[in-house]
């Protein structure tokens, strides 16, 4: 996937400027925030439940080694097969392998964003797999040739009418002037056609919300059911997970889609939770003859014991993003890869670099509201810091930034040559701003100035006046 | 050892006056005197302060940060509270700081010991000193924003309305999403203008539909902010921090003028 980080200034203002965008992100704004709040009403234990969310992947996290070589062993007991994957390269270089033993020419997918984090479509794509999107909004977006906006909404950022132009343009089989003006009719087209893809695939690759260590099981969660045919048709199921969906036990696993779907869409729980272990047995009526699993690290184990280990407690649901003043302005593209939002602007520069993903971890009002409604209580505002830090650090912030920084920082540590410098700028400012009180322009400050005045000061400063005050008085 | 008048025995508070106010707003300043005095502190202003370091550590500059946070322990913690007019100083006073020296053994515990005696000036005077009416009318329809680092990090909402509810005259308007950030975000404003543009018109958007005569909030960042987009759209609403009408200092203009 194309890297356009560097370039999230320019990437948030055409987002800006994008009438149709502004008007799907709206859907966001209202609806996402809603639902999570009258969800959290309704379960007094939600708070309860996520400390124990918490408590669960921190123990996972601390003994992660052990945990894994388990689930390793129960899913080899259930005849499946584990595959570690290092980096992306080495995860597709895995999942060709499967495909090309099994002559394989198409491949069904489940909604799965560690499938992004690889890209392996276009791997696929390059190999001549076809790979099939299956979950509704990913089908959309692949026929637009987009990446998911959004981790659990992949096509948040369009409106109904992009969906039905997309839909006359691929669906040529279909008579031109039937009627599509109900979301049901488009969702039935959808289906319909979804259905021979599913009955055709020979390969079926899904990521995991949750890998279950006791029973060397994994869980995906949808509201299509698409996983479900994804899993369970085709002669190959392949699961694609990264090496902290792990969980202990199935009670745990319990206990935190509990807060997953809530913290996401507002549901008490999705419409499908599907657990699968291993291939089909014997006395199964269904279900695939070859079970895989690839362990993805990609960076993830270095991420433990440092200030970003919290990160790696992330169950993806979102969350974040729909609080995020910043995401809800500018949308998921912007941030110029496959995570947007908070999450993303800690995850992203892990993976990419902070010499590319710079801007995300600073496009933050550090509002904290993403903490506020993280259901595992990741302290994503304190993380994004942690990267300024080291973006600092390593001087790849603006010089003209780190100057300015850097004078004011010397002045403030100089508490005389402070008051007589401001008292200087302020009275200045103070005669700019004129009777009116507001200054419309200034150099320098035109960021600030070329959206909003900029109040005056009232005259001179506090501390001038209190000194003034004291001296009076006595 | 606390510092304590010799001839009574007045709660002894230091104001922390921020750096905004100091510049930008001294009338905040006078506004939090006289509260704290109305409800019986004795006041100290240490002329020595300057800011409590936040653009630096939120552009990870933590060696700058370090060194004046140090200066700002050093001039208050002889006191007995440290009182700021604004969640988003007190909160770095109080949240920020312990983090800051959380791995530097000789620092942690006067960081810790410091930020135990921080607090923001309306939740001070609800909590601390149990003020339930303040000395002030005003006849006006207002609404308060909820600034985020007041709201989150230490909890700031029911507080400064109690303290409205008991200004004579008043009446009070909630926002449509009261709990959303209004975009200044420090630098954030400056550096993602256009990001900011976007969330600020959007609150601005808000706050007209309330209708309000006056709108209200605990920190000047926040509050020059909203005016600042509000007067740039011709709005008559007026601006002003909260203890500006807690203290019934309404007189001067208000931020960003009428």
């Amino acid at each position: 996937m194309k890297i356009s980080s560097p370039e999230f200034k320019n990437n948030a203002c055409n987002a800006l400027d994008d009438n149709q965008l502004q008007g799907a992100l709206r859907h966001v704004r209202k609806n996402f925030v809603k639902k999570r709040a009258d969800a959290r009403r309704d379960l007094p234990e939600f708070d309860a439940l996520r400390d124990s969310a918490r408590a669960i992947k921190d123990h996972t996290l601390a003994h992660l080694d052990l945990y894994l070589e388990h689930y390793e062993k129960k899913v080899i007991e259930s005849g499946g097969k584990v595959h570690w994957a290092t980096n992306a390269a080495e995860a597709r270089g895995i999942i060709m392998d499967i495909c090309r033993k099994s002559n394989a020419r198409t491949v069904t997918k489940g909604k799965s964003m560690i499938t992004e984090e690889i890209s392996l479509n276009e791997f696929l794509e390059a190999n001549e797999i076809q790979p099939v999107e299956t979950d509704l909004g990913e089908y959309i977006i692949q026929l637009r040739g987009e990446n998911p906006s959004h981790i659990i909404a992949p096509a948040v950022h369009l409106n109904m009418d992009q969906i039905r132009d997309e839909f006359r343009k691929a669906h040529t089989h279909l008579p031109a002037e039937r009627s599509m003006d109900e979301p049901e009719t488009l969702l039935r087209e959808a289906r319909q056609i979804l259905r021979d893809k599913f009955l055709s695939a020979d390969v079926g690759i899904t990521g995991a919300n949750f890998l279950v260590a006791e029973t060397g099981s994994s869980l995906i969660v949808t509201n299509e059911g698409n996983g479900d045919l994804t899993q369970i048709i085709p002669r190959i199921h392949v699961v694609v997970a990264s090496i902290e969906k792990i969980v202990p036990t199935l009670e745990d696993m319990a206990q935190i889609t509990r807060v997953l779907a809530r913290s996401a869409t507002g549901q008490e729980t999705t419409v499908y939770s599907t657990l699968s272990t291993g291939p089909k047995r014997k006395t199964d009526e269904d279900g695939p003859e070859e079970y895989h699993v690839v362990l993805l690290d990609n960076g993830r184990s270095s991420m433990l014991g440092t200030e970003f280990s919290e990160m790696l407690r992330c169950i993806r649901c979102g969350a974040c993003m729909n609080h995020c003043p910043v995401y809800q302005a500018i949308g998921g593209h912007a941030y110029g890869w496959v995570y947007p939002g908070p999450m993303g602007s800690v995850l992203t520069p892990t993976l990419i670099g902070i010499d590319k993903a710079g801007h995300l971890p600073n496009a933050s009002t550090f509002c904290g509201r993403c903490e506020a409604v993280c259901p595992m209580h990741i302290p994503l505002p304190k993380m994004m810091r942690f990267w300024r830090e080291r973006e600092f650090e390593q001087h790849l912030s603006a010089p003209s930034h780190r100057r300015n920084l850097t004078l004011w920082a010397w002045f403030a540590k100089h508490p005389s040559l402070y008051r007589f410098v401001t008292s200087i700028g302020m009275r200045i400012l103070a005669i700019w701003g004129g009777s009116a009180k507001r200054i419309n322009w200034l150099p320098m400050a035109g960021g600030w100035t070329k959206f909003r005045v900029l109040p005056a000061p009232e005259g001179p400063t506090f501390i001038r006046q209190y000194q003034r005050a004291k001296r009076n008085a006595r | 050892m606390s510092k304590r008048n010799n001839d009574s025995d007045s709660t002894e508070v230091a104001l922390f006056v921020t750096c905004l106010v100091d510049l930008f707003r001294p009338t905040v300043g006078f506004a939090a005197l006289k509260l704290l005095e109305d409800a019986g502190c004795s006041v100290h202003v240490p002329v020595e302060q300057t800011c409590c370091g936040q653009p630096a550590w939120n552009a990870g500059d933590r060696k700058d940060t370090r060194e004046i946070a140090e200066q700002v322990i050093k001039i208050f913690e002889e006191f007995e509270y440290i009182v700021a007019p604004s969640g988003s100083c007190a909160g770095m006073l109080k949240v920020h700081y312990p983090e800051l020296f959380h791995n530097i053994p000789e620092w942690r515990e006067r960081a810790e010991n410091f930020a135990s005696k921080v607090h923001e000036l309306t939740s001070f005077l609800t909590d601390v000193l149990g003020v339930k009416k303040v000395d002030a009318k005003l006849n006006s329809k207002v609404a308060y924003h909820d600034s985020c680092a007041g709201l989150r990090e230490l909890n700031i909402s029911r507080q400064p309305r109690e303290l409205l509810e008991s200004v004579e005259g008043i009446t009070q308007q909630e926002l449509n999403d009261s709990e959303t950030c209004c975009g200044f975000g420090g630098m954030f404003a400056v550096k993602y203008s256009d990001i900011s543009n976007s969330i600020v018109s959007e609150k601005a958007e808000n706050i007209k539909n309330a209708e309000p005569d006056l709108l209200l909030a605990g920190d000047l960042g926040c509050l020059m902010n909203m005016a600042g987009k509000l007067k740039r759209q011709g709005s008559k609403i007026e601006v002003r921090h909260v203890a500006e009408v807690l203290a019934g200092m309404c007189d001067g203009k208000p931020i960003a003028g009428e």
